[in-house]
């Protein structure tokens, strides 16, 4: 019974990163009815990021972050100037093939910097050790837990409380009546690809401080994609849910399948039969919004 | 105010939808453009509200000037923010959000915080009927309380005009003339002018002081509205009354195809 819910304990504060990460699907998703394929590839720089200024330059970690989500605000600043307002009003597919593009330039960029090797910053984050009875609670999780739950209940306020998140909801709704009343499209693209860029690079930080940046990392990516579906492609709150749920089933299985089969590997899978299985019975995810029908 | 000068606009730079129109409305006036379905009256809106270019249109003939501004270069958006804001046909509510945060939407781009929440309360003071559901997600209101949304939607953001697109649609005949009545409420009190686009000639011919009508996308026939009301053609055609006012009789119609066959 330790075991379990030692897996499930380590699963959610996973599944919270997850969860982080898919936001900023969702976000683009949600603004601009974008699949964002590099939402990955942010997750990877991300992680080469927190290596770099934590050990080359050997920053502390709070500054370290804090640089981090400078480069990314700088990162979505640019990638929506040079690659997506150019395309604003052409099909959607087109913007997507974009995407594709960007996550390849991506990865190419960071084989150029960092040399696509193995950078481990294990340990540099803090350690906090918590013990509950007979469960204890790795660090790293824990930070990732707390660091992604503040981060999701800032961007929870954001949309709620502040005028540029009611400007992002409506948008999200419907184009032309937000461009008829005078908001600025591209500020408010400018701002989703902002905070998707964040969310990846801090989401890489803290999977990197568990298991090191590589370009590995990027695959993340696919991993959020099936929160995202699972949860319901325009729910915040279903990328949540969605994100802890398959952060739990992938290290239930982890514990539990894995030794049964030869080679193991089968945690990787797990979440995605879990996926189809829900989309089975529930196309618009757990939580996705259906179009309002007035009877 | 409004100076429409000859426009022509295509959509892919192929279907041509306006050849030719101009007309003007002048400050805090009711102005409205009638015609049938496929005339180019919604096309005159985007084409002044610059949406057209948000769906591949273009005016590629012809100016708009707004207050001496040539503005048909610019995109929806800067138009909007010099004081034209148009309500689109269909009564678009952001479907999720809140009657309240529908109106803030609207007022997006003010900076005056205290004459916001004024504007908050002249708006529910227009519409009462949207006041208690201000909490309520807009997507669940009736057709006509989202009618009055989408209005006072566009009232928040303190245009100077404003561009309906046909109001009246798919409403009960009392709704609309509760909408019109509000709208000429609103006219009155806020001095705005109004470019109103309808099907219901006789709704929006009550309440304008000018109108045009539409058909093919050039204007026919234009003039004050009370001279318009009285029109024998605009009586037959698009308000559905013969001469004497009683309906049209059957007898006519044949007198008139045996006076064909004659004629072959």
């Amino acid at each position: 019974m330790t075991f379990f819910i030692q897996l499930v304990v380590t699963g959610f504060a996973q599944g919270m990163v997850y969860a982080l990460i898919a936001i900023g699907f969702v976000i683009i998703l949600k603004c601009s009815e974008v699949f964002n394929i590099a939402q990955g590839h942010f997750v990877m720089i991300g992680g080469y990021l927190g290596y770099t200024f934590l050990v080359p330059l050997g920053l502390p970690v709070w500054a370290s972050l804090l640089a981090a989500v400078v480069v990314a605000v700088f990162m979505g600043l640019v990638i929506e100037r040079f690659t997506l307002r150019p395309l604003i009003g052409q099909p959607v597919l087109a913007v997507i093939m974009m995407t594709i593009a960007l996550a390849t330039v991506l990865s190419g960029l960071a084989t150029l910097i960092w040399g696509a090797e193995y950078k481990a910053y294990h340990g540099l984050l803090p350690t906090i050790i918590l013990k509950v009875g007979s469960i204890s609670i790795p660090s790293e999780s824990l930070i990732g837990l707390i660091v992604s739950v503040i981060c999701v209940t800032l961007l929870m306020l954001l949309f709620r409380y502040t005028k540029i998140g009611l400007a992002m909801r409506a948008t999200a709704e419907d184009l032309q009546v937000v461009q008829s009343l005078g908001i600025k499209a591209t500020t408010v693209y400018a701002v989703s690809w902002i905070i998707a860029c964040i969310v990846g690079v801090i989401g890489g930080i803290l999977l990197g401080g568990i298991s090191g940046a590589n370009m590995v990392l990027a695959d993340i990516g696919l991993k959020a994609f099936a929160v995202v579906l699972l949860g319901g492609v325009n729910s915040i709150g279903g990328a949540i849910f969605a994100g802890i749920i398959l952060g739990m089933l992938e290290n239930v299985a982890a514990g539990y399948l894995d030794p049964l089969l030869p080679g193991g590997g089968l945690a990787q899978v797990f979440p995605f039969i879990v996926m189809i299985i829900v989309l089975i019975f529930k196309p618009h995810g757990l939580f996705g919004l259906a179009t309002i029908e007035r009877i | 105010m409004l100076d429409v000068n000859n426009i022509e606009v295509a959509y892919m730079k192929v279907i041509q939808v306006l050849r030719g129109v101009s007309l003007k409305v002048d400050d805090g006036r009711i102005v409205a453009l009638l015609g049938a379905n496929g005339g180019g009256k919604t096309t005159t809106l985007k084409a002044i509200s610059g949406l057209l270019k948000t769906e591949v249109g273009e005016v590629t003939n012809g100016s708009i000037q707004f207050n001496g501004k040539q503005i048909d270069r610019y995109g929806p958006e800067a138009i909007a923010a010099m004081g034209i804001t148009q309500v689109m046909e269909g009564r678009r509510v952001l479907e999720h959000l809140s009657v309240e945060e529908n109106l803030l939407v609207g007022a997006y781009c003010r900076k005056d915080k205290t004459a916001i929440k004024k504007d908050l309360e002249m708006v529910f003071d227009y519409f009462p009927y949207i006041q208690r559901l201000r909490r309520q997600v807009s997507g669940y209101l009736s057709g006509g309380e989202q009618q009055m949304l989408v209005i006072g939607r566009a009232l928040m953001a303190r245009p100077k005009l404003i561009l309906l697109d046909e109001p009246s649609l798919g409403l009960a005949p009392l709704v609309v003339k509760e909408i019109y009545k509000i709208i000429h409420e609103i006219n009155a009190g806020v001095k705005m002018a109004i470019l109103v686009v309808e099907q219901n000639v006789k709704a929006a011919l009550g309440i304008a002081d000018y109108g045009y009508i539409m058909e093919n996308g050039r204007i026919v026939l234009s003039g004050p509205a009370e001279i318009l009301r009285d029109n024998e053609d605009i009586k037959e055609f698009y308000m559905g009354i013969s001469t004497v006012g009683a309906k049209k009789s059957y007898r006519d119609v044949k007198h008139y195809k045996r006076k064909k066959r004659w004629l072959a």
